[in-house]
């Protein structure tokens, strides 16, 4: 099996969609001829022609209303916002038309839409090229949430979300897009080779929305991550040698609740871990969902280990970033509890 | 009630309809081919400067003209032709080479791992430059990240610039922003957001602010052509021309969008200063590597807002010589060597030769003066370096916390604490 970056596991997945699907569509900002500043389109407008993988004019909101246009008529548009802290200006398109479509309609439209976007800080990208926003869309009724850890995930996953029915916002934490980042920032970066999640079947494949994935099984606590924060929970759990229980969500809506209960039911302790900032994050509604389901069987309060309450400072970043020592410390206390 | 309206006539019948089509607009040339701006025409004729106030729709035709003054003889003509002593063009001048070799020591600076990131104006300084000259040095301006010319035409402090791009214990943003995300309110330059087109609109409400006091204050913006695609780029054409604001709203049409030529901005189909036609404001196509012409359509600008005329949208026609920035590489999307062709040359160049031929200016002082601004840039850069780069002597951590709100709330309290010192 070829082995993969998640920049070359996603090019792989659109690739894959636009072959065997005529109405899939790639656009957005630099994905057409120069193939996306992180190169995650390259070489698709060659292949599958300018009509069906080109560049959008700079206005994202244009972006995902013509995407929303096209789903309408019965396409599977692809589209690129070229950072998440970008995507504000497509809000509107968003949660009131792409979110709603089918529901006002009453079944009449929908749009099939797939809006992927870089996320995540720990490049030095400052306030403007390093938020996470999951939790604005997850809050969107109508839209679902994804956000792969790896690889393997990444192609199954967005294969999974050109293919649904329903609008999906995807994002990919651009720190993992070369390497299983854990959050050291100060060794040297890990690539995907090797690694066995970055063994990646070249045709067809999904991964279902709302799937969680065990990455560790453990017995001392559960750990609810995603993202970047799975890579630094693993490395976090072999440092402190505590026998947690890693659990990748892959899809924030529609939630596994299913897997994250029986497994916070088995260890009784849960911690959850995102780089997004901790007030109405998603950590919020995961440590509410954990509280409502496993009450009787909690031994100690949900931890939430997140961001601070602050733009991503970019001098400061690494003190911003959830790194493993403070996921470390959060298990322990929920151990310790 | 559904089938008899879907079975409704139309016009035409149905073998007549052909399959529809749409269009990708593609630039002339690409990597691999030799570069071919032949397709660029240039009027041949430069209108005359009309009164400032001329009603706007007896001005459509400015926005498909191109505004000259600097001949390819160097000489200065026409009636845009501005009343600058040799003093005033040496200064501007100054100002624009002191931008440019500031520009390569930090992106130098970026090469050698002192910041992180770094955007240059190569090709561009005459617009930021002239139009800083134009206003006066209260005038707020609303940049986008390629006019960092304005700060050094007026004087601001070099170390200071620096010490933002390194992030270090001297930057005035606490190491919180990309470098060059300026913010200089005592300079008149509002603080760059780095997202695109934002700005426009808060421009206008700026100037909107200012007549409302009774100041005399203008604002004055600047957006690329990639950008006037947002939604933030109309609404301030839609509120300036409601309110008749004495704003000064800027395309700097420089070609290119990071990898999308200007074509995909919708270049190919009109001019970006006949966005403004639409909107019933006056737009004026200049020649952005004309020092001369960017300062006269500026002060016509100025002068027409503050009669009470209101906005005018400025197309500065350049190219933008070097990289999007320290992230990008062109090559991968653009012939080598384009820049060098430009018909309309380089804005320093062109001044130099123009003062040369005034008889005000000689390839010695030219070279001396070069020598002089290269050390005046390495003295800062010293100083600047003495206060830490990137990663090193970085402001306290602690401050990331200040600024959220005015008062540090419980919660960020709470936060700072756990963070530890």
């Amino acid at each position: 099996m070829p082995s993969m970056t998640m920049i070359q596991a996603l090019n792989s997945a659109m690739d894959v969609m636009l072959e065997r699907d005529p109405n899939v569509l790639v656009f957005g900002e630099d994905v057409g001829y120069f193939g996306g500043v992180f190169r995650c389109t390259a070489g698709l407008q060659k292949k599958h022609g300018i009509n069906r993988v080109f560049d959008t004019p700079i206005a994202e909101g244009g972006i995902v209303g013509a995407a929303v246009g096209m789903g309408a008529y019965g396409l599977r548009p692809v589209v690129e916002i070229q950072f998440a802290d970008y995507i504000y200006p497509a809000m509107d398109q968003l949660t009131s038309e792409a979110a709603r479509l089918r529901y006002r309609s009453g079944g009449e439209f929908s749009a099939p839409i797939t809006v992927r976007s870089p996320c995540g800080g720990g490049i030095y990208g400052g306030q403007t090229h390093s938020q996470s926003p999951e939790a604005l869309f997850a809050h969107v009724c109508g839209l679902k949430t994804v956000m792969p850890s790896n690889p393997y995930d990444a192609k199954g996953l967005l294969i999974a979300a050109i293919e649904d029915d329903d609008p999906v916002v995807f994002f990919e934490p651009k720190r993992l897009y070369n390497g299983p980042f854990d959050g050291h920032h100060d060794r040297p970066v890990k690539p995907w080779s090797g690694h066995p999640l970055g063994e990646v079947p070249e045709g067809y494949y999904r991964i279902p929305l709302g799937q969680a994935a065990v990455l560790r099984p453990g017995s001392a606590v559960t750990v609810l991550c995603y993202g970047t924060m799975v890579h630094v929970a693993l490395a976090a759990v072999e440092e402190s040698g505590i026998d947690a229980e890693v659990i990748d969500l892959r899809t924030l809506v529609p939630l596994d609740l299913e897997t994250i209960e029986t497994s916070v039911r088995k260890t009784g302790r849960c911690v959850v871990v995102h780089e997004a900032t901790r007030t109405g994050g998603f950590g919020a509604e995961l440590s509410a969902q954990v509280q409502e389901a496993c009450f009787d069987y909690l031994e100690a309060p949900i931890e939430r280990l997140t961001g601070w309450d602050t733009p991503y400072p970019l001098a400061h970043e690494w003190h911003y970033f959830p790194g493993p020592a403070r996921v470390g410390a959060a298990l322990k206390r929920a151990l310790e509890y | 009630m559904t089938s008899s309206a879907a079975a409704g006539q139309g016009a035409t019948t149905e073998g007549e309809l052909r399959p529809l089509r749409f269009h990708v607009p593609e630039p002339k040339c690409r990597p691999g081919s030799a570069p071919d701006l032949s397709s660029i025409e240039l009027p041949t004729q430069v209108l005359p400067r009309p009164a400032i106030d001329t009603p706007r729709e007896r001005l459509h035709e400015y926005a498909y003209g191109l505004i000259r003054v600097l001949g390819d003889d160097h000489r200065a003509s026409g009636d845009w032709a501005p009343s600058l002593d040799a003093d005033r063009l040496r200064q501007g001048l100054r100002s624009m080479l002191l931008t440019r070799l500031f520009d390569q020591r930090m992106l130098r600076a970026q090469r050698t791992g002192k910041t992180s990131f770094y955007m240059q104006c190569t090709g561009e300084e005459a617009i930021a430059v002239a139009q800083a000259m134009a206003l006066e040095p209260n005038d707020m301006c609303f940049p986008s990240y390629r006019q960092q010319g304005l700060l050094v035409a007026r004087g601001w402090s070099l170390v200071d610039m620096m010490c933002q791009v390194y992030n270090n214990s001297a930057d005035r943003m606490k190491g919180r922003q990309l470098p060059v995300m300026y913010s200089a309110k005592e300079a008149g330059f509002f603080s760059i957001s780095g997202n695109l087109g934002t700005q426009a609109i808060q421009a206008v409400g700026w100037a909107m602010a200012s007549a409302y006091k009774g100041d005399t204050r203008l604002a004055a913006t600047w957006v690329g052509d990639g950008t006037t695609a947002e939604a933030d780029f109309h609404y301030a054409l839609t509120f300036a021309a409601v309110y008749r604001v004495p704003v000064l709203l800027n395309v700097v049409n420089n070609q290119w969008a990071i990898s999308s030529f200007q074509g995909i901005a919708g270049g190919e189909a009109t001019t970006f200063a006949a966005r403004a036609i639409g909107y019933g404001l006056p737009g004026l196509r200049v020649d952005g590597n004309d020092f001369l012409a960017v300062y006269a359509a500026t002060r016509w600008a100025i002068a027409r807002a503050r009669a009470g005329h209101g906005a005018t949208v400025l197309e500065l026609y350049t190219y933008r010589a070097a990289a999007h920035s320290s992230s990008d590489d062109p090559s991968g999307y653009r012939p080598d060597g384009e820049a060098a062709c430009w018909p309309l040359g380089d804005p320093i160049e062109r001044l130099k030769q123009h003062l040369i031929a005034l008889g005000e200016w000689s390839e010695e002082r030219h070279a001396a003066l070069t020598d002089e601004l290269t050390e005046v840039v390495k003295v800062a850069g010293k100083e600047a370096e003495s206060h830490g780069t990137l990663g090193r002597q970085t402001p306290d951590p602690r401050t990331m916390f200040d600024d959220v709100f005015k008062e540090l709330p419980e919660h960020l309290l709470r936060q700072r604490e756990q963070l530890g010192s």
